[in-house]
């Protein structure tokens, strides 16, 4: 089992959403945050002082998946969420011990 | 002839009062601009200090600040001093005057307390963000009760200003001058917003939380000058006065259309791009601009007279942000203070019967008069309780340490 995390570009979070669930994921988490990698931040004016954004709005999402199924959702997020442009951003996988859906107390795969 | 009396009282008291109405109104726009300006942790504060200063000013010229400016003065500097307001005007009196008195003067209080609200309201904007706020409603008392009226009685309550041929029609200087000489003191004692300075003195900037807010306030504003403006006629009922009613009402809105071009253009030029505050700013300062003359202009002429003042402001923005560090989170001083300047001098190009030699003698005279008495008014009021929050409350916002309330608490406490 494996926990991807996801930095995305947040206008490309609808096809990104649709990408997924066209290759069967039917959960995620979705957070709204902050910062800065190679694209930085930009400029803004205000009566006549600069100042500098420095973090700017990614999406961050969060994805558990079985080991199976890694390389297809990360294959899917990657072509969903790519611009070609700085900034498109990352995305991580890494393992996860155990998961339980709390309604039921299913653990493992099953429970995803 | 006593019924056409009867109606042109009846007629000139009700556009009296309806000025009074639109100019109460500004209150609004000052409280809805500011709170645009200011950072989100500071909104419930300046609410707070707008209304209340809207109380303590109806309050304080009832009771003796009416009387001050247009009461028995001792000589035509010194005003007299008496209190609460006298009856108004007997049918007979009103019929014998033959056209003489031609309203209500209750109507003339309702309209004269809402100008010193407004010169009230112009202060507040500037010591925004970090005044201790019974600090500010103290200072209020003195300002709306005495300070504004002795100068007020200088000019409108027939005091040698007025005698020296100073114009000022609606009161650039009498009201706008004076908010802002009374805000550049009290900025003075006060200081800058923590973080608006870097050490080596540069410029930071500290964006408002309210675009939206500031906009909408902005043109209230502006909506309410018809009434600052068009009321300060003081009569509607003949036709002379109706048409004079009308080309102000046209000049008033010329002047602050023309501010914002003068505005926008300037920000395009200077900054690549076009800053909405000082957009806002800009239509405010045409406003302020025509107030000391907006009957004698042409409507071609008020537009350039309001375009300059557009100009102007965003000038005396920078220069008081960068040159002088005097940190001003509205504009107030540079909108009222240094444009109201401009306009009084803009009576000369129009009006045969100012001079500018004494249009300089009523600017230095009630600046030197207000900004003086301000200072050492704020100086005892910083010895006595303090003017500023600690810097920890500053920090925290001053929504907390003076209401212990925040604008928007569901961002909090859900």
């Amino acid at each position: 089992m494996k926990l991807i995390v996801a930095i995305i570009k947040p206008f490309k979070l609808d096809d990104v959403r649709e990408a997924l669930h066209d290759v069967d994921v039917h959960g995620m988490t979705v957070t709204e945050s902050k910062g800065f990698g190679r694209q930085k931040g930009h400029t803004e004016i205000y009566r006549g002082a600069e100042y500098a954004i420095e973090f700017l709005p990614k999406i961050r999402l969060e994805i558990a998946v079985s080991d199976d199924k890694v390389e297809t959702v990360v294959e899917a997020i990657g072509s969903a969420a790519r611009t070609g442009k700085i900034g498109d951003g990352k995305i991580f996988v890494m393992p996860v011990e155990d998961a339980i859906r709390i309604r039921t107390e299913e653990t493992g795969d099953v429970a995803l | 002839m006593e019924q056409i009396t009867q109606v042109s009282y009846a007629l000139d008291t009700f556009y009296f009062l309806m000025s009074g109405a639109l100019v109460m109104w500004m209150a609004a726009g000052f409280t809805m601009l500011e709170a645009g300006l200011v950072r989100s942790k500071n909104t419930t504060e300046i609410l707070a200090k707008n209304v209340g200063l809207f109380a303590i000013a109806s309050i304080m010229y009832m009771l003796v600040g009416y009387n001050v400016m247009y009461g028995e003065a001792i000589n035509a500097y010194i005003p007299g001093i008496s209190f609460l307001l006298g009856g108004d005007n007997a049918v007979a009196d009103v019929m014998a005057s033959g056209g003489d008195i031609y309203y209500s003067s209750m109507s003339d209080f309702f309209f004269q307390v809402v100008f010193v609200a407004t010169a009230m309201s112009v202060v507040s904007g500037a010591v925004a963000e970090r005044m201790k706020l019974m600090s500010f409603f103290v200072f209020a008392i003195i300002l709306t009760g005495f300070i504004y009226p002795v100068q007020g009685m200088w000019t409108w309550g027939g005091g040698f200003l007025s005698e020296l041929g100073f114009s000022d029609f609606a009161g650039s200087g009498i009201v706008h001058m004076t908010g802002a000489a009374a805000a550049l003191a009290g900025v003075l004692v006060l200081g800058a917003r923590k973080g608006k300075y870097g050490p080596n003195g540069e410029v930071r900037a500290i964006t408002g939380a309210n675009m939206p807010l500031a906009a909408l306030g902005t043109f209230i504003l502006w909506l309410g000058w018809f009434g600052f403006n068009g009321g300060s006629q003081l009569q509607l009922s003949t036709i002379e006065n109706a048409n004079a009613v009308a080309m102000i009402f046209v000049n008033t809105n010329m002047a602050a259309a023309g501010g914002v071009i003068g505005a926008m253009i300037v920000s395009k030029i200077l900054f690549g791009k076009v800053d909405l505050t000082m957009i806002l700013n800009g239509a405010l300062a045409g406003l302020v601009a025509i107030t000391a003359d907006p009957l004698s202009p042409a409507p071609l002429s008020a537009t350039l007279i309001g375009l300059a003042g557009g100009v102007i402001v965003v000038f005396a923005i920078l220069f008081m942000d960068n040159k002088l560090k005097i940190d001003d989170p509205v504009g107030a001083i540079s909108v009222h203070g240094i444009v109201g300047i401009w306009g009084l001098i803009a009576v000369t190009f129009n009006n045969a019967d100012a001079t500018i030699t004494s249009q300089l003698i009523g600017i230095v005279a009630i600046f030197a008069w207000v900004f003086i008495a301000s200072l050492i008014v704020w100086s005892i009021i910083k010895a006595v309780m303090g003017v500023r929050v600690t810097e920890e409350q500053e920090y925290e916002g001053v929504d907390q340490s003076e209401c212990g309330m925040e604008a928007y608490p569901e961002f909090t406490n859900k």
